[in-house]
Formats: structure tokens, C-alpha cells, sequence
């Protein structure tokens, strides 16, 4: 049986409208440069893997795309909204689940749900609440504190956080880390079905290169904040004589640090 | 509802759910209190027998003790509201979404208010049940007293958590000790000409001296001169304004050096 199958990717969306349009987008810290002019699109009910080795830049990036870190340079525009100039509006059509981004362990689901549902001025949202707890299989836990739950648990809290405003851009640093193999199974099949379904693109950064393929319509592979590579993960291997993407990714990253020493 | 309003009441409404749920943070809002006011109320009754003068030290002394405690309660509503957010290491998520930083602090404001309405409630009752003490022997005045001290506690407060916000979750130490730290220089407990010049200066530039100098004329001279308010209050609001704008700039350097994405390392360096 294949585990890793979410479904077979749809054609890549092109002919949708772009969810987000980076350009040129640059971020230095100090004399180390994090980000070096990067710039890609997210398609509607597309998924995009951004891949790269530790330190390639690729938090640097998300966090960018989430306003919690200004660039030095570069447009940032989702769903055609400017992030600079109209941050809350661009901000109220985008979302995120990340490992390192709990939420409050002191509150319960349902409390957790209810607190960012209003900051996303969600309508309708006590109706949109029971919908989520039931979608990510929460209805048990929903008085349950956040900090009382399994890492798996806490994953799908976040990404019924995630899903509350239905996002037009997804971003999701490293969903499946946390979760067993059945589960992460089922997680992929959610998140391929939101992308289906919705109105919404994803950006999902992962290690697991098998997963990656599985899910993502196109990759791009960042190494010392540079896009090296982009494509479809399934054809890109061959295409520069590896085996694999894991086999890709080694070689890539390998280069990478070739570049940089003296 | 405007959503605007709606993501200051989620702030304040998230800090309702976090007291609801933990007695431990309920009692800080009437333990200190308390406290103050037994030991005050006790300190003034003594007063009062001992002194041959007639003079009643109650409205002087508990008053004052009672309304730096209510200041206190405002500053620290603020900053507590905002600590919770660090100690949850919930900036992340918090600032990636819709909300503005006017929403924000607004919300901080919004607790406080009612965390200190609770405080003073509290307050009153002690006062007044054993000690014969009432916050209206002041008059209308109490009104514009309070009012400058809770702008003054809000501005305070503001600019506090900017200060956490921009140093670290380790400078929270430094919060806890500013109204100690402040109130030799306002005159708590008396006047301000008692202090060397160079105090007097700094207690001129604190709204809070303006409300026990009129305090004491008031129960003293039974005289009130309304400008020092007036100059009060105006420094209050003025303060507000500086607290919001220190507490902006500091937001937008943490956006650019990283630091509300890794707030728990301290450091971006």
C-alpha cells in the first residue's frame, strides 16, 4: 500500500489566479544574506513545496509572508493585495500552522478557536467552530487546553486554526512532523482536499521528500536564500540525473555548500 | 460588529478565559488590595488616636495609599495582559494575523479597565466597611484624581511592555518595581516642596503629583486650584500618545530584526 499517495496531483493550476506574487524579496541579517531577491507565485489550488536545507532561508521566508518579518527589499502581494501597505487586509486572506507556533497552551480548543476566529473576523464563526472541530476530528477535545494535548492533537489544532478564515494562501512550516505515518497520511489527504476544494494556495516547507512529491504540484529548492531549482517534484530528478528527490536534495544541498566555501 | 472592535474585544476576551480559568490570577487583583488597605487603614486609625490635632488622617493618608494602589492596578493590568502573551510565546501567532497594533494595545487598555474597575470595587468596599473611609469625601473631583491616574497607569503600562517587548522576556523584572521606583518623586504622601529640587523636577513631569498635591489641598485647605489638574491631565494624554508611538517604533524594529519571530531566543544576534 502507498502511505505517502494523497491523490494523484491535478494538472498545475497556472491558469488560476496567483494567491501570492513574491518579488525580489531580500532579507539580510547583519553582513549574512538570508533571503537574496527571491522570487515565485502560489497558484489557487495549487500546492508548492519550498524545500532547502537548514538555514536556506526558508522560516526567513514564511515569516516574511506572515508580516512578523520585514524584508530589506522586494514586493510581497497576496491575493493582489500589497503585505507593506495593506498588511491587514493582505493578512485577514492568509494563514499558517507551524511546529513552532502552539497556540496557547492555557486556553482550550474551542477558547483558541473562538480568540483568533475574531481576529480574522471570521462570520459566522460559532458555526464555522463546529465545522473545524468536526473536519480535524476535534469535537472530544474541544474543552480540552491546548497544552494538555498530544503534539499529533496540537498539529490538527493549528490547522483548524489554520482553516478558519478559509485562507486564500496557506502556509505550513512542517505540518506532518510531529504525527505517526497514519496520520500524517490522513493530514496529507486533508490538505490536498483544502487545496482541491478551496479557493486556496498552499506553501508547505517539509523534509520528507517522500511526502513532498506526494503532495506538491510544483517545489522550489532554496539553498542559501537562493531559488536553485523549480519544478514538478516528480519529473525534477531525472531531469538533473538523480534517482530521486532525496537523492536530488543531497546533491543540491551538497552544491550549495560547495558554493560557499572560499 | 466592526471587525476592528471585534479584534480588541478577542485581546481582552482572551484575558477573561485565562482569570476564569485560574484562581491564581483572580487573587493579585484583591490580595495587594486588601493588604494595603488593613495596614493603612490600621496605620491612619493609630494616627488619629495618637495625634492630639484633631486632624483626620484617613482621607490624607488611606486616600493616597489607595489611589497609588488603583494606579498600580491600571500599569500593571497592562503589562500583565501583555507578559501573558510572552509567557504563552504567543506573538507569532498573534501579529501574523489581521490585527493592528492600535487593536492590540487597545485591547490591553480594554482589560485593564476592567480589571481595575474590579480592584477599586474591592477597594471601596474594605475602605469603607472598616475604616469609615470614603473615595466621594473628595467629591466630583474623585472623578478627574482617577481618571488622570488611570491615563497615566494605561501610558505607563504601554510603554512597560515595550520595553519587554523590545529586551527580552528576562527584562520583565524590570516592570514590577516602576511604581515603587515612582512614587517618592509624586508625592504620595507628602508635598512635593518637601523633596530636593532636582526631585521636584522629575515630580512635575508626573501626572500623578498633580492629584496628591490637590488631594491634600483639598483635605487640607479645603481649596482645590482646577489648572494643576487641568496641566495633569494634559500631561497624561500626552503621555499616552509618546507610550503608543515608543511602543510602535519598538514593534516595527522587531519586525525588521527578526525579534517578534523569535521572541523566546531574546536575541537576534
Amino acid at each position: 500500500m502507498d502511505f505517502f499517495h494523497a491523490s494523484p496531483n491535478s494538472p498545475i493550476p497556472h491558469a488560476q489566479p496567483r494567491v501570492l506574487e513574491v518579488r525580489q524579496l531580500a532579507k539580510r541579517y547583519g553582513r549574512r544574506e538570508a533571503v537574496a531577491g527571491i522570487s515565485f507565485s502560489v497558484h489557487r489550488h495549487e500546492i508548492v513545496g519550498l524545500l532547502g536545507p537548514n538555514g536556506a532561508g526558508k522560516t526567513t521566508t514564511i515569516n516574511m509572508l506572515l508580516g512578523v518579518l520585514a524584508g530589506d527589499g522586494g514586493e510581497i502581494r497576496i491575493d493582489g493585495l500589497d503585505l507593506k501597505r495593506q498588511r491587514s487586509q493582505a493578512l485577514g486572506r492568509t494563514n499558517f500552522a507551524a511546529i513552532y507556533a502552539p497556540l496557547p497552551g492555557n486556553l482550550s480548543v474551542r477558547q483558541n478557536l473562538r480568540l483568533f476566529g475574531m481576529l480574522y473576523d471570521v462570520p459566522a464563526l460559532e458555526t464555522r467552530i463546529g465545522e473545524l472541530l468536526e473536519q480535524f476530528e476535534l469535537q472530544t477535545l474541544a474543552e480540552t487546553k491546548c497544552g494538555l494535548l498530544s503534539s499529533g492533537e496540537q498539529t490538527r489544532v493549528s490547522l483548524a486554526k489554520a482553516m478558519l478564515n478559509q485562507p486564500r494562501l496557506l502556509l505550513l512550516d512542517e505540518p506532518t512532523a510531529s504525527l505517526d505515518p497514519a496520520k500524517a497520511h490522513e493530514l496529507r489527504q486533508l490538505i490536498r482536499g483544502i487545496a482541491t476544494e478551496h479557493d486556496t494556495g498552499i506553501l508547505w516547507t517539509s523534509h520528507n521528500m517522500q511526502e513532498v512529491e506526494a503532495v506538491c504540484d510544483r517545489v522550489l529548492f532554496l539553498s542559501r536564500g537562493r531559488i536553485l531549482l523549480e519544478g514538478d517534484p516528480r519529473q525534477l530528478p531525472r531531469a538533473h540525473g538523480y534517482e530521486n528527490l532525496d537523492a536530488l536534495f543531497i546533491g543540491l544541498a551538497g552544491e550549495g555548500l560547495q558554493e560557499a566555501r572560499p | 460588529m466592526k471587525s476592528s472592535l471585534r479584534r480588541t474585544l478577542a485581546i481582552a476576551l482572551r484575558q477573561f478565559y485565562l482569570m476564569r480559568g485560574s484562581p491564581t490570577r483572580l487573587l493579585p487583583m484583591f490580595a495587594w488590595v486588601a493588604v494595603d488597605v488593613l495596614l493603612w487603614g490600621f496605620i491612619t486609625r493609630y494616627l488619629n488616636q495618637v495625634s492630639k490635632a484633631g486632624f483626620d488622617f484617613v482621607p490624607a493618608l488611606l486616600g493616597a495609599v489607595l489611589m497609588w494602589d488603583f494606579f498600580s492596578r491600571v500599569m500593571q493590568g497592562v503589562t500583565t495582559a501583555f507578559l501573558e502573551d510572552v509567557w504563552s510565546r504567543n506573538f507569532l501567532n498573534l501579529f501574523a494575523t489581521p490585527l493592528r497594533i492600535g487593536e492590540y494595545l487597545g485591547g490591553l487598555v480594554l482589560t485593564s479597565v476592567l480589571g481595575s474597575l474590579v480592584g477599586l470595587a474591592v477597594m471601596l468596599l474594605l475602605a469603607s466597611g472598616m475604616f469609615g473611609f470614603s473615595f466621594f469625601d473628595y467629591g466630583l473631583l474623585l472623578l478627574p484624581f482617577l481618571l488622570v491616574l488611570f491615563c497615566f497607569g494605561i501610558a505607563l503600562g504601554i510603554a512597560a511592555s515595550a520595553v519587554v517587548l523590545r529586551f527580552g522576556p528576562a527584562s520583565e523584572w524590570l516592570v514590577w518595581p516602576i511604581p515603587a521606583l515612582l512614587s517618592p518623586f509624586v508625592g504620595v504622601f507628602y508635598p512635593l516642596s518637601t523633596l530636593p529640587a532636582w526631585m521636584q523636577a522629575i515630580g512635575h513631569c508626573l501626572p500623578p503629583s498633580y492629584v496628591f498635591e490637590g488631594m491634600r489641598a483639598l483635605v487640607l485647605q479645603q481649596s482645590f486650584a482646577p489648572q494643576q489638574l487641568i496641566l495633569g491631565a494634559t500631561l497624561a494624554l500626552l503621555q499616552i500618545l509618546l507610550a503608543c508611538w515608543f511602543f510602535a517604533r519598538v514593534h516595527t524594529g522587531a519586525l525588521r530584526s527578526g525579534l517578534i519571530a523569535r521572541y523566546s531566543a531574546e536575541s537576534v544576534s
